[in-house]
């Protein structure tokens, strides 16, 4: 069995969000390599209890990488040192004895801290819910060649459907801007057929919400396409400045009798 | 918090505009980017013209001005002061918005990807702001030039170089420019949505290799007066 270490944490603690918070310094002992970085904190927060101090919150959920709910700063990297990782899946063997982490939420005017690591990922659900959906009428399924989609169009709208929500990316960049999310959820759809009837009027309307909701802006750092734990790449910023250059060329206002010929 | 809490901005934010929008601000800050960067570009290869001589260099700025009958020079200007405007206006307001984006910093912040370039582009990007008017100033109107005579360009050239403190702002700013079109000439392509793999790479190619040239050759111009080789 691997040697057993001794770590010390300095974690930010924050009583809700109204309060302001600080950094609170911990030791972490005998944390066995094989543990995952949230198993760590579950072992430090179990000595909180013991001692009758309040355990350190943070989001967690399938403890499996899929989620997207985990997520701190970890030593000025969002989900840790590791690439393509998310917090949960990081492992204790990525640090050695002695070593001091500095753990921090996510920082962004649009994810408020709730608590200690936690953050308010709302904004991103409104942007989902401003168009980040197709309309679609549901019965039967087709049959599954009824509609052609090309294989490099399929994988790349699968490979943009990656994108687990967990705001790596947001964390990440300077500028707390969270173009490389609304790219990938944009790009998921806008290489599908079922996605191109309300193609136009969902980059204008998640764009719209993402300013709304007072992100930053891209200035092409790349830090986001390195922090994201799913390899989003900035390939799709490109596609939906692309589709909003087109969307806002090619927009018409509504009209009343639209339609009534 | 944020103002569009627990709301969703729907139609209404729809209609906030192209110009108003982050992604409408950055394809203003590319599309100016490019008219800059051309003109830099054309001004360098202009420029090698000092090195045909008095005849040759006050040739060049003669036909500048008399070009389209005179108006060219103004149609240029007209572009260029707009592009300028437009550049800095976007880049304040961008800049306003990414800070406010982020109230609260990190303690511990690594930076992975990003480049010293990318990082400093409000820093370079000021410094080549007031080089500008001072180059304006200085060679343009003779404003700050004391000795400058208007019907000898090449001459006014020379002189102005002759002072190594003004030769010395002119090369730290060029090196600015260095700094800011090594990331921006690749970062319009990004911003106006040029993105495909089989041209990603040529277009940090690109972006290099404008730079090495137009900083190159520009930077030749003050150390060719300061040793005496233009005189």
């Amino acid at each position: 069995m691997a040697k057993h270490f001794n770590l010390t944490l300095h974690v930010w603690r924050q009583k809700n969000a109204k309060c302001d918070g600080k950094f609170v310094e911990y030791p972490a002992e005998n944390i066995s390599p094989d543990m995952s970085f949230l198993e760590m904190l579950d072992v430090v927060n179990e000595g909180l209890i013991r001692k009758g101090e309040e355990p350190i919150a943070f989001d967690h959920d399938c403890r499996e990488g899929i989620c997207g709910t985990c997520g701190m700063v970890v030593n000025g990297r969002p989900h840790g040192p590791k690439e393509r990782t998310t917090t949960c899946q990081l492992h204790m063997r990525s640090f050695k004895d002695g070593d001091n982490i500095t753990l921090e939420p996510w920082r962004a005017e649009a994810f408020p801290v709730l608590k200690d690591l936690m953050v308010d990922r709302g904004a991103f659900d409104r942007i989902i819910a401003a168009g980040g959906f197709i309309s679609a009428p549901t019965g039967s399924p087709q049959d599954a060649n009824a509609l052609p989609i090309p294989k490099e169009n399929a994988d790349l709208a699968m490979d943009a459907a990656a994108c687990i929500g967990c705001a790596a990316c947001v964390a990440a960049c300077p500028n707390a801007s969270a173009m490389l999310f609304v790219s990938a959820k944009i790009s998921q759809l806008a290489l599908l057929p079922q996605g191109q009837p309300e193609r136009y009027l969902r980059v204008r309307d998640m764009i719209a919400q993402m300013d709304a909701e007072e992100f930053g802006t891209c200035t092409n750092h790349g830090e986001c396409e390195t922090a994201c734990p799913k390899g989003i790449k900035m390939e799709n910023i490109a596609r939906m400045n692309r589709d909003f250059i087109k969307a806002s060329l090619t927009y018409r206002p509504a009209t009343i009798g639209g339609g009534a010929g | 918090m944020s103002v569009a809490e627990q709301s969703i901005a729907g139609a209404e934010a729809r209609g906030h505009g192209f110009l108003a929008s982050s992604v409408g601000r950055k394809v203003i800050m590319a599309a100016t980017g490019i008219v800059l960067f051309g003109f830099v570009t054309v001004h360098m290869i202009g420029n090698t013209q000092a090195y045909l001589g008095a005849e040759g260099f006050n040739g060049y700025a003669k036909f500048l001005h008399t070009m389209l009958h005179g108006a060219g020079i103004w149609i240029f200007r007209a572009v260029l002061i707009s592009a300028a405007g437009l550049h800095v206006w976007a880049a304040t307001t961008l800049t306003m918005d990414n800070l406010a984006a982020r109230p609260v910093g990190y303690r511990a912040q690594q930076n992975v990807a990003s480049t010293w370039a990318s990082r400093t582009m409000r820093w370079s990007g000021v410094i080549l702001a007031a080089f500008i008017v001072y180059h304006l100033l200085h060679l343009t109107t003779g404003t700050v030039h004391p000795n400058f005579d208007h019907t000898n360009p090449y001459a006014n050239f020379v002189s102005g170089f002759k002072v190594p403190a003004v030769a010395g702002f002119y090369i730290v700013a060029q090196l600015c420019l260095g700094l800011h079109m090594w990331h921006g000439v690749w970062s319009f392509s990004q911003s106006l949505g040029l993105s495909h793999p089989r041209y990603d790479g040529l277009r940090r190619g690109f972006a290099y290799g404008l730079t090495f040239l137009v900083v190159g050759v520009n930077i030749t111009y003050p150390i060719a007066v300061l040793t005496g080789f233009i005189h």
